[in-house]
């Protein structure tokens, strides 16, 4: 029978890791449960979710936002600060799943899991966010581009526990936009997903331009040639066109049960051909 | 391993495998078989039962996280009255009132989640309780009906004071073919792709 550990507080629950390396991490199990029954049951699980020092929610002394890694999606979409500070991270949240899987489904599990199709991982990208990850030898952070290796593969070294996430204090004065594609508006699993940040200087030019994209990859990306050509730039039908071109060559997409690449890179350029235009439309 | 949580009001303790499906121990185990299994897979919304007030997909909840929390399935949304008949919810009495049933499986489901939505949100619109019950899927696709009941049971409420009236409309004050509200059911349109 699976040994099933619920640490009390964080502290225990990173003793156990650190005892524990094998053992499963768990939250709200709308990843991990699905077809568990058919596989081997786990020989232990460290019980994440809830626990009270992993859904704290606020500023950090230097100003940068926290989120702790175990707030679900209910508590996210709830909340003002997010809502205000990171719009594109509200608009994700409303669009996982729906009121069942809101309730458990966690910010940590999305980064634990690195699925190329977990809504968050693109939102994280486009709003620079950093992991902070804690283990035995003290606490790290990384860029969500460091975090997420490859498909399924992550940076987190197996006696260490996702901690927070944490985003640039003027995060919430940056335009935030966010799409997903799926065949259709709920439940369904994402075709393209786009998020995407950027600051304007006065005459309205861009600044640190962020894209991030989902399903488009083996891992969620940023479209870093995209982001160069849209850089200190200010927005018009011309650059729209462009960047709508320069994503294409961005990403890797391939053709699943769920579409096809050709599919994938026409409507990524659509997405951002859209975005652009929002952009100089804001200024006009 | 042994869990004890409240099962519709009730004390209760299970001595199980701590990864069995919560949907599984509730059926099997405990003879609640008015969760169902549709999916699996936590698309469908037919195995949806309450933890603390919210609703989940019980094929996704290993039953170890039930441990110490309020679970409600929909054998305990009905109440008994004083002779030990069955007081249904209102949300239970609209879908019967308005046949917002086909095949029944989704029902259960339907009712716990909506119950719990109107809760939280009574003054949930048309559009809004599409959204809120978006996790529940219907094979049968009778989601006129359904939502016509749901808003039935919020307007009953006294709760949907910010329904639009118009014209020639259903009770409710909206058509019964209100193109305007954004449908979750509905492919995606233009302006999202």
């Amino acid at each position: 029978m699976t040994d099933w550990i619920r640490p009390a507080n964080l502290a225990e629950a990173l003793s156990a890791r650190a005892a524990h390396g094998d053992y499963m991490l768990l939250a709200g199990g709308t990843d991990l449960m699905v077809g568990a029954s058919e596989r081997a049951a786990p020989a232990g699980v460290i019980d994440l979710f809830g626990l009270d020092e992993l859904c704290a929610l606020g500023r950090d002394d230097d100003g940068r936002l926290r989120l702790g890694a175990g707030l679900t999606y209910e508590r996210l979409l709830a909340d003002p600060l997010v809502r205000a500070e990171l719009p594109a991270l509200h608009d994700a949240s409303r669009e996982v799943g729906a009121l069942q899987i809101q309730a458990r489904g966690t910010l940590g599990g999305n980064l634990g899991t690195c699925s190329p199709v977990g809504d968050t991982l693109p939102v994280l990208l486009a709003l620079d966010a950093e992991i902070e990850l804690r283990g035995p030898s003290g606490t790290r952070r990384l860029p969500v581009d460091a975090f997420c290796l490859g498909y399924r593969e992550t940076a987190l070294a197996d006696d260490e526990l996702i901690v927070a996430v944490r985003f640039p204090a003027d995060i919430g004065r940056r335009s935030q936009v966010w799409r997903k594609v799926g065949t259709r508006r709920a439940q369904s699993i994402s075709k393209v997903m786009l998020a995407a940040s950027t600051a304007r200087a006065d005459d309205g030019a861009l600044r640190n331009v962020r894209v991030g994209l989902g399903a488009i990859a083996a891992q969620p990306l940023r479209a870093r040639e995209t982001e160069a050509v849209l850089e200190g730039r200010v927005p018009d039908d011309a650059l729209a066109d462009i960047a709508a071109q320069t994503v294409q060559t961005d990403i890797a997409p391939i053709d699943d049960v769920r579409s096809r690449a050709d599919y994938r890179r026409a409507i990524t350029g659509r997405l951002v051909r859209r975005w652009v235009l929002q952009l100089a439309d804001a200024q006009r | 391993m042994k869990l004890r949580f409240q099962l519709n009001g009730a004390p209760t303790e299970v001595d199980v495998d701590p990864m069995r499906r919560s949907l599984d121990v509730l059926r099997e185990d405990l003879t609640l078989t008015g969760s169902k299994e549709g999916c699996g897979e936590g698309e469908c919304g037919a195995c949806t039962v309450l933890i603390d007030g919210a609703p989940v997909n019980s094929c996704l909840v290993p039953v170890a996280q039930l441990g110490g929390h309020d679970v409600q399935t929909i054998e305990g949304l009905a109440q008994l009255g004083p002779d030990g008949e069955q007081l249904l919810d209102d949300v239970q009495r609209a879908l019967v009132t308005h046949g917002g049933t086909q095949c029944g499986i989704c029902t259960p489901g339907i009712a716990l989640c909506a119950s719990a939505a109107l809760k939280r949100e009574p003054a949930a619109d048309r559009g809004r309780l599409r959204e809120l019950l978006a996790g529940n899927l219907c094979r049968c696709t009778g989601y006129q009906l359904i939502i016509d009941a749901l808003v039935t049971a919020a307007a009953e409420r006294g709760r949907a004071a910010h329904e639009p009236s118009a014209p020639g409309g259903g009770a409710d004050g909206s058509s019964a073919h209100d193109s305007t509200v954004r449908d979750p059911n509905a492919p995606p349109s233009g302006d999202r792709a």
